[in-house]
């Protein structure tokens, strides 16, 4: 396998882990965050978009340092035998998942909240139980929520570079993804296949980013469709 | 006879309590009537558990609610309809109709949908969404949804009050309907009194969180201490039968205890039963039968008493027709020219008599 795909192959294997986690944590969290009237709400809020203002590379310094050998997750990884994360896949996995939080997070609780407590209050006298609710009448009507974040969350993990290179490093296979590769390529003035993988980016965000907005347009503009 | 609903609910919230002792009968249509703001939707949501109270509830026989017991709303037997559809929009009406449906025990379930579509005209509109039908027709959906998890309790909270006037006349006949094939006890908030009329069999009087009374409804209608009814609107409902024709005229006689009431002829068979309404305003008093007069609907009444009305110039009068109540609001002049006294014979002469139900 040509080092290009192999960055590409490990690239989208990245995005799609990140994302799965993502959707299983951010779930519960952003139903917490749009229902919960807890003073907590308004700080953790603040913790989960920090990721979005701060420069990658702060984000992954103090993660490398959390997760070196001598740091606190460092040393609990390492008691439980699984070695240290900083330039492995599994690092990079814990630090994308950090760095696509509010993307995740975010569209989740705006659909959460959008939603009417008297849709809930209707499927509770139909004898639905709150986790029968939760997904026979929150996950369908939060749909257009729950496509946004996953798409945004893909996306996002794939374009991430700052973290990555913060932590990761550059090892074909195992940590260095399209971002890094063409970081490389264009430091070694091959532009050429720079070029193509750019390009590639460029043409893959513009398709994700146009069909979510032909589906999301289509579910919010003549009710949802079976 | 099924056992009757009874709750003692006690629900505080910081600018409003409410406090009330409800012994309902285990069937019929017992509406909550009351000025806005007097909990009576309150007293629905702690009924069903959306809200939390304190106190005890039993429901056929079951205790939803009592010291140790508090069931959630998704284990408490009922049905809710709420003012607006709320019906799922990511649904179909067959989607809405099944959503309660599949979530009843296959051993619990006593109505089925066929038999429900049919009572609520949803036959044609199976495979709509919400977004599709117009008002009155969602809530029936509503409705019907509510039905099929098979409820030992129906709550109703003022179903008609978002529709315009021509759904609320569309889907009236559909209440009545189930009032008449449900053996459970319905629950019904609203402040129209023509719906009160119409569906009522009991009537709980609230103001400011409290049970002013409760009772049936030709009891009730004609007390005047309960802010029932608008002074214009006073008056008294009756429950009779229909019982003869007069081909010529096109009028029907309906027998009641107490009397009988001539009017024009609907279109129901004899036989059937009847629900009239009578406003005091339309119902003047003589101490002779005058036949040379328009007036044909003449009966022998016993004063019960003489009232004072909202306005200083007018009285009103309780009569009995054997045990049917009347009520006659005239001038106070009339009165004393009458020289009216408690336990006198007199005619009613009755103006006008509407059909309500």
């Amino acid at each position: 396998m040509s080092a290009e795909w192999q960055a590409i192959w490990l690239t989208l294997k990245l995005a799609t882990v990140t994302t799965a986690i993502l959707l299983i944590v951010a779930t519960p969290l952003a139903w917490w965050l749009a229902r919960s009237r807890h003073w907590l709400c308004q700080p953790l809020a603040a913790v989960v978009a920090m990721p979005l203002v701060l420069p990658p590379t702060v984000l992954g310094f103090y993660l490398l340092i959390l997760m070196a050998p001598s740091g606190p997750v460092g040393q609990l990884t390492q008691s439980l035998g699984l070695g240290t994360l900083p330039f492995t896949f599994e690092g990079l996995v814990v630090a994308s998942v950090i760095y696509s939080l509010p993307f995740a997070v975010q569209p989740l609780q705006a659909a959460f909240s959008g939603l009417s407590e008297r849709m809930l209050e209707a499927a509770s006298t139909l004898r639905a139980s709150p986790l029968d609710r939760f997904f026979s009448v929150v996950l369908p009507l939060a749909r257009p929520g729950l496509l946004t974040a996953t798409v945004l969350t893909f996306a996002h993990t794939i374009g991430e570079f700052g973290v990555v290179l913060m932590i990761g490093g550059n090892i074909p296979g195992e940590t260095k993804v399209l971002s890094v590769a063409i970081y490389d390529h264009v430091e070694t003035l091959e532009y050429a296949r720079a070029h193509w993988l750019a390009g590639g980016m460029v043409a893959f965000a513009f398709l994700v980013l146009l069909s979510l907005y032909l589906i999301n347009g289509r579910l919010g503009g003549h009710g949802l469709k079976p | 006879m099924s056992p009757r609903l009874q709750a003692q609910l006690h629900h505080q919230r910081p600018d409003f309590t409410l406090e009330v002792d409800l012994d309902l009968p285990g069937q019929g249509v017992t509406v909550l009537f009351g000025p806005s703001g007097c909990g009576k939707t309150t007293l629905l949501r702690c009924l069903a558990g959306l809200e939390s109270a304190r106190g005890h509830i039993t429901v056929a026989g079951e205790t939803w609610l009592d010291d140790r017991v508090q069931r959630p709303v998704h284990q408490r037997p009922l049905a809710y309809v709420f003012q607006e559809a709320s019906l799922f929009p990511h649904l179909s009406v067959t989607g809405n109709l099944h959503y309660g449906y599949r979530r009843t025990p296959r051993r619990l379930r006593q109505i089925h949908p066929p038999q429900v579509e049919a009572w609520l005209g949803l036959e044609t509109l199976r495979e709509r969404f919400p977004h599709q039908l117009s008002g009155g027709q969602r809530q029936r959906v509503a409705i019907a949804r509510a039905l099929l998890t098979s409820p030992q309790l129906l709550l109703m909270d003022e179903p008609l009050s978002a529709l315009d006037q021509a759904s609320k006349q569309d889907i009236l006949p559909y209440l009545e309907r189930l009032h008449r094939e449900l053996a459970i006890p319905v629950l019904y908030v609203t402040h129209s009194p023509e719906e009160m009329a119409r569906l009522a069999d009991h009537l709980v009087v609230m103001a400011d969180g409290r049970v002013r009374a409760q009772g049936s409804l030709t009891e009730l209608l004609p007390r005047l201490d309960l802010p029932v009814t608008s002074a214009q609107e006073v008056g008294v409902v009756i429950d009779a039968t229909l019982a003869a024709e007069d081909a010529d005229w096109h009028l029907s006689r309906a027998d009641f205890n107490g009397g009988a009431l001539w009017l024009p002829t609907p279109t129901r068979p004899l036989g059937s039963p009847l629900r009239l309404r009578v406003l005091a305003r339309d119902v003047s008093l003589a101490r002779q039968p005058h036949h040379d007069q328009s007036i044909q609907n003449l009966l022998p009444a016993t004063v019960v008493s003489v009232d004072s009305d909202h306005h200083p110039a007018m009285a009103l009068v309780r009569l009995a027709l054997a045990d049917t109540p009347l009520l006659a609001r005239l001038t106070r002049r009339a009165a004393d020219q009458l020289n009216l006294t408690p336990g006198q014979q007199l005619w009613a002469q009755v103006k006008s008599v509407a059909i309500v139900d």
